[in-house]
């Protein structure tokens, strides 16, 4: 066992983002060999732009010479990228390979190159210790470009602390609230629910919601799949959270009593939405979303509307995030209280406090913890 | 303690791992365990036989060959030279309990992220700078090719284990098997099939000339080849020579430990530098006249450049004298 912490340590308003660990840097579609693209990952300002060949590269933007964003320059040679200023060239691992006005390349002459890896749609990058990296902790959103599911998703860019957007995802009593035009339902925080978490950084919440009213957007789903379907359905979200910042929730409903809890789903629809957040700032996120589904594979209108439809949905969520880092910031003296709710949520700062203290990044203990607070 | 100081480390294990090769584990105490990265070495401070005075105190630098990620335990491996000056003997003598006086991991030969390809060459002993790198970007997903050069498999520590770990990106190159390694074709394929490819050599001075001349003769960037230098010192010992610049009527003398660009300095003259590593070329002087052999000790200026002679770094180049056996003498103007 290990001592306890200190009350309200894990609940920082603000929390630190590790960085060894991979965050999804941009769709692999935004990543091209015509032009470099700006992005910020963890802190770290980055030019991203694919090599001739193909395969994607991630630089420290900022020319080794007087720092000149790498991103407005332009791509050059096999594999290089022109400082826009001056012309000094780096190729794919950050080394100059020519400078202006000499015949010579000062050999000290580098901008660092982060390991990169594309898969599931994305490409990821490794702020951190570049030697610690490894792609085999990906977390795994092999649902994007598997050909047993299909979908497509978008790209929220939140203005808030990455963490707020797991807060919101781990819990999804929310949608009663937020989203009561679409997914929300009373049952949703009359439902129990499990937490589980995994020795290797995962944690899932699972709930059950038996023989319910279908919400709007359910009802159209099963529509899609059982032309006229009608009457109640037994729904289901499981959150599988893998650190740092991956959210993969399997949704659906099937008709009710047909036994989709017990295993079968054979009379339902089944959809994961696919969430992976990249801090930008402290207070500022790239929010990838995706939402598949395996069924009705071949088409593109329903893959168009329910991008359309949950970016609606999501859409209510930022409004709702966007807010509340407002009142955070409004009120430095406040702490965050926990209710259970939460369970999942906590799971997540735990797992992510001791990776941060694995980096020698220790969340700092709050000057005004929740006990010491009195009305 | 920073990782240059030194400290006594434990021997924990030595065992042979090839012909005249040992390898030797050692455990530093708590305080000084640092993380060793691919391409680290530890400087050692070694006894070699000092004439009728018994032994004095040198310093070695070896590469660190694998390690565990906490830096308790570190291993070197050290070829026992016949034309040794006494470390490695000194070296191959440690037994498990005994102590190695060394300074944590220090690094001279860092392994770049991102490149298209790698190719690691390794001569012998030579693989014990490479063989985490090999592991390092192999686990990265690099595209990795490893050749491993030898005149037969006894003398080649750790191949074994390093084709079970890392399969085909192993190529040996064994001279008394007939594979014999042609530095000139392989560095040719290079050019021809993946000019992006990042080299790292290490291994005795020819395998190191061999490489460093097949790939310019190929046209491939200098900047992609890579070796381990343990500092550059130039090619003649340092002696003291005189400098003088006209324009600002300065005569100094430049001694042993000190630049031609601190004596001016010190002489009144105002100049312009900033790396002070022959790297930058902001101190770079017109040359007048020379007496003696200019030693250019930066890679600022290239190589005809230096050889021309018409300009000089004056951050770290020295003048020795020349075989005439006059006064060595530099004559510098301003730009």
């Amino acid at each position: 066992m290990t001592e306890l912490d200190v009350p309200g340590r894990v609940t920082a308003k603000i929390f630190p983002y590790p960085l060894n660990a991979w965050y999804a840097a941009a769709w692999d579609h935004e990543v091209t060999a015509k032009a470099p693209v700006a992005r910020t990952v963890a802190g770290r300002p980055l030019a991203l732009y694919r090599t001739q060949d193909g395969r994607p590269v991630a630089l420290d933007d900022a020319c080794w010479h007087r720092l000149a964003p790498l991103s407005q320059g332009k791509l050059v040679g096999r594999d290089g990228i022109q400082c826009p200023y001056h012309g000094l060239q780096y190729n794919a691992a950050g080394r100059c390979t020519s400078m202006p006005a000499q015949p010579t390349v000062n050999p000290s002459a580098l901008v660092t190159s982060h390991p990169v890896v594309e898969r599931y749609r994305y490409v990821w990058v490794w702020p951190g210790d570049p030697l610690l990296a490894d792609a085999d902790t990906i977390p795994d959103m092999h649902q994007m470009d598997s050909p047993e599911w299909a979908g497509d998703g978008l790209t929220i860019e939140a203005p808030c602390n990455y963490q707020l957007i797991l807060d919101n995802l781990m819990d999804l009593t929310h949608e009663e609230f937020v989203h009561g035009s679409s997914i929300g339902q009373a049952e949703l925080s009359e439902s129990e629910f499990t937490t589980r978490h995994e020795d290797d950084g995962s944690v899932t919440v699972t709930r059950w919601m038996r023989d319910v009213e279908p919400p709007p957007f359910w009802l159209k789903n099963m529509r899609d799949k059982f032309p006229g379907f009608s009457g109640r359905v037994d729904r289901w979200q499981i959150i599988h959270y893998y650190a740092p910042s991956t959210i993969c929730i399997d949704v659906g409903v099937a008709e009710a009593g047909t036994g989709a809890p017990e295993g079968d789903r054979s009379r339902g629809v089944n959809g994961y939405v696919m969430n992976t957040i990249t801090p930008e700032t402290d207070t500022t996120s790239h929010y990838f979303w995706a939402f598949m589904r395996n069924y009705r594979l071949e088409s593109q209108l329903i893959t168009t509307q329910l991008r359309e439809g949950v970016h609606g949905v999501f859409a209510e969520d930022e409004a709702m995030l966007v807010a509340q880092q407002r009142a955070i910031d409004a009120n430095p003296d406040k702490v965050f209280y926990s209710l259970t709710i939460d369970a999942g949520g906590m799971w997540v700062r735990r797992i992510l406090d001791r990776m941060l203290a694995a980096e020698g990044r220790s969340l700092p203990v709050p000057s005004s913890t929740p006990s010491q607070v009195t009305s | 303690m920073n990782a240059r100081t030194f400290h006594d480390a434990r021997v924990v294990e030595t065992a042979d791992v090839a012909t005249g090769i040992r390898r030797v584990v050692l455990e530093p105490p708590a305080g000084a365990r640092r993380r060793a990265d691919p391409g680290t070495h530890l400087d050692v401070r070694v006894e070699v036989p000092d004439g009728d005075r018994g032994v004095r105190p040198e310093v070695r630098s070896y590469s660190v060959v694998d390690s565990s990620p906490d830096g308790s335990r570190l291993a070197l491996t050290v070829h026992l030279s016949p034309t040794s000056r006494g470390g490695s003997a000194h070296v191959h003598g440690l037994r498990p309990g005994d102590v190695l006086r060394c300074t944590g991991p220090l690094q001279n030969f860092p392994v770049r992220i991102g490149a298209e390809r790698y190719l690691l060459i390794a001569g012998g002993v030579g693989i014990t700078a490479l063989a985490a790198a090999a592991r390092t970007l192999t686990r990265l997903g690099a595209h990795v090719d490893l050749v491993y050069a030898g005149r037969s498999r006894d003398r080649m520590p750790y191949l074994a284990d390093l084709q079970a770990e890392l399969g085909e990106r192993v190529q040996p190159a064994v001279s008394d098997e007939g594979t014999r390694l042609d530095v000139d074709a392989l560095l040719a394929r290079t050019a021809r099939q993946a000019p992006g490819t990042e080299a790292y050599v290490c291994g005795p001075l020819a395998l190191l000339d061999a490489v460093t001349h097949a790939w310019r003769r190929h046209g491939l960037p200098s900047t992609a080849l890579r070796y381990e230098t343990f500092g550059s010192s130039g090619r003649h010992a340092a002696q003291a020579f005189r400098v003088q610049l006209p324009a600002l009527g300065i005569e100094t003398v430049v001694d042993p430990g000190s630049t031609v660009l601190e004596s001016l300095q010190r002489s009144g003259a105002d100049l312009m530098y900033d790396c002070l590593k022959g790297e930058c070329g902001l101190c770079v002087l017109p040359v007048r006249r020379v007496d003696g052999v200019v030693d250019h000790r930066d890679v600022y200026l290239s190589e005809d450049q230096q050889a021309d002679g018409g300009s000089v770094c004056v951050c770290v180049s020295r003048v020795a004298a020349g075989p005439e056996g006059r006064e060595p003498l530099l004559v510098l103007d301003l730009p």
